[in-house]
């Protein structure tokens, strides 16, 4: 990837504040995320991590600060024009919000159909997509036929199928079990390294944030594998919350030598 | 029990009235630009009209039977039986059939709407559906909107006609009138501004029944009793509506057609 194009900003986020009744969720949140960057959101629970992401997505309104998606100022946006930015984003929610009464083929396909694409070409893509996610055999089931991760999965398939040029991920492998959870951060892994798209990852589990930090996918193998000689992912950096207010925005390295007593303490 | 301060309980009432309004007002709009869900629509119409009509022809015709039985003991005092037809017919395509049709629409409708509506929003559907650019207001309301007011319309004339059918046999069958003379009585007692008085009440209901069904199951909080919540406030906010926009357009009308 060429060095100019891996540094153009896709996100970029200053003074960002919101309150919820007298409860300040968010306080002068500011960071930038570039092309080809992930980013590992990680904090305590309750810290604003859900909220700094809808608002970024423009589902939420800020009360003050800005927001620049693909360097367009999303907080003066009109709605149509938010439905417009959102085409280039993918969303992948906490609790997957799969929609009940749709089969797996017609949820991932949902934003082909709306955009009027070929029944044909639709299906193809849904097809690529869930083989993506290692879930073909579940094309026409419905959400309440799958389990937990497998709605999890379809979810990132739906989010995947535009080649967004943006992924937001709401705590991917929240309420999963470990080996589900491993399978889900290897996906997001793959798509990381496969694609090299911005993205941004919002988990309360370290270990997670830390597999995506140290791990590449091997395109050989078609699994994950450690960077050699513990080495970390250079596109992969950390942004922690505590309490609606930015603490550590960094790279792996700078994480993990970090002196903050807090800091130390959270990833203790 | 929490008690709230008048100034915050006038500014919440105030905000609900202001995003009601806003539901409204972009749900109208949501029909008159690009896209719009045709088959959004004729799927509610479906589900609206078509499965409400057993409700509403077994409400309207024993409406109209009632309506026979009780007053033929006060028409037989002046010696006016023979003008039941007038009074079924008066009544029901005036007042009873837009009440009643538009009161049991509301209970299965509105209801349903704020309950579906209401899990989609607790389970994040909604803000799904937004973040894969979908406007849920053209996509889920503006259907629900449309399909109500047009299959209301309708299914108001099936329960007036219902209702004057079941006058008639009740009249006929059960108190000996003349059936020739009740269906004649009948026709000649509605004139013009009747008809047009009944006839504009489903359309104004109709839409109540959409978008307060609709506003309560978007504006959902609280998980599943939050839309247990929303199902009652639904039912119970559109019949209010109903009942004071009936009297309304009645003023309306009789103020302008003078009767």
């Amino acid at each position: 990837m060429p060095e100019e194009k891996a540094k153009e900003p896709v996100l970029e986020v200053q003074n960002v504040s919101i309150a919820f009744d007298d409860n300040r969720v968010l306080d002068d949140v500011s960071f930038t995320l570039y092309n080809g960057e992930t980013c590992v959101l990680l904090g305590p629970a309750g810290g604003g991590k859900s909220v700094l992401l809808k608002i970024i997505n423009g589902l939420i309104p800020p009360d003050s600060g800005s927001i620049r998606v693909f360097g367009q100022e999303i907080t003066t946006m009109k709605q149509q024009e938010l439905f417009q930015m959102r085409r280039r984003v993918g969303m992948v929610f906490q609790e997957s919000a799969l929609f009940d009464s749709m089969n797996v083929e017609d949820n991932v396909a949902y934003r082909l159909n709306e955009e009027g694409v070929d029944p044909a070409e639709a299906h193809k893509r849904v097809e690529e997509s869930l083989e993506f996610v290692e879930l073909s055999q579940a094309i026409s089931k419905f959400p309440s036929e799958l389990s937990g991760g497998m709605r999890r999965r379809v979810s990132i398939a739906r989010a995947l199928i535009t080649k967004p040029d943006l992924i937001l991920y709401d705590s991917p492998t929240g309420g999963l079990d470990p080996i589900t959870s491993t399978t889900i951060v290897e996906l997001i892994l793959k798509q990381r390294d496969e694609s090299h798209t911005a993205s941004l990852m919002i988990t309360h589990r370290l270990q997670d944030a830390f597999f995506l930090a140290t791990h590449h996918w091997d395109s050989a193998t078609k699994s994950a594998q450690l960077i050699p000689d513990g080495g970390v992912d250079k596109n992969t950096k950390f942004l922690v919350l505590n309490e609606g207010r930015v603490v550590f925005d960094g790279s792996t390295l700078e994480l993990t030598h970090s002196e903050d007593p807090w800091l130390q303490n959270f990833l203790s | 029990m929490k008690f709230v301060s008048p100034t915050e309980f006038a500014k919440d009432k105030l905000w609900s009235v202001q995003e009601y309004s806003l539901l409204c007002g972009r749900s109208i709009a949501s029909l008159f630009s690009r896209p719009v869900y045709f088959s959004d629509i004729f799927t509610q119409m479906d589900s609206i009209g078509i499965g409400s009509l057993p409700i509403v022809i077994l409400s309207g015709f024993f409406t109209g039977c009632v309506l026979a039985l009780q007053s033929v003991s006060s028409l037989k005092e002046f010696g006016a039986v023979s003008m039941t037809g007038t009074l079924v017919s008066l009544s029901m395509v005036k007042e009873l059939g837009p009440v009643l049709t538009g009161l049991m629409v509301s209970g299965r409708n509105a209801s349903g709407m704020a309950s579906e509506l209401g899990s989609m929003k607790v389970t994040e559907q909604l803000d799904a559906m937004r973040a894969l650019g979908v406007d849920p207001i053209r996509k889920l309301v503006a259907p629900r909107v449309s399909a109500t007011v047009f299959m209301l319309f309708w299914l108001t004339v099936i329960s007036d006609a219902v209702g004057m059918l079941g006058g008639g046999l009740v009249g006929v069958f059960m108190l000996g009138l003349n059936a020739h003379s009740y269906w004649r009585t009948s026709y000649r007692a509605l004139n013009y501004g009747d008809v047009v008085q009944g006839m504009t009440k489903p359309v104004f209901f109709g839409f109540i029944i959409a978008t307060v069904g609709c506003y309560f199951g978007v504006s959902t909080k609280g998980g599943t009793q939050g839309v247990g919540k929303a199902t009652t406030q639904a039912v119970v906010v559109s019949s209010v509506m109903i009942i004071v926009m009936d009297f309304l357009i009645s003023r309306l009308t009789i103020g302008i057609f003078g009767r």
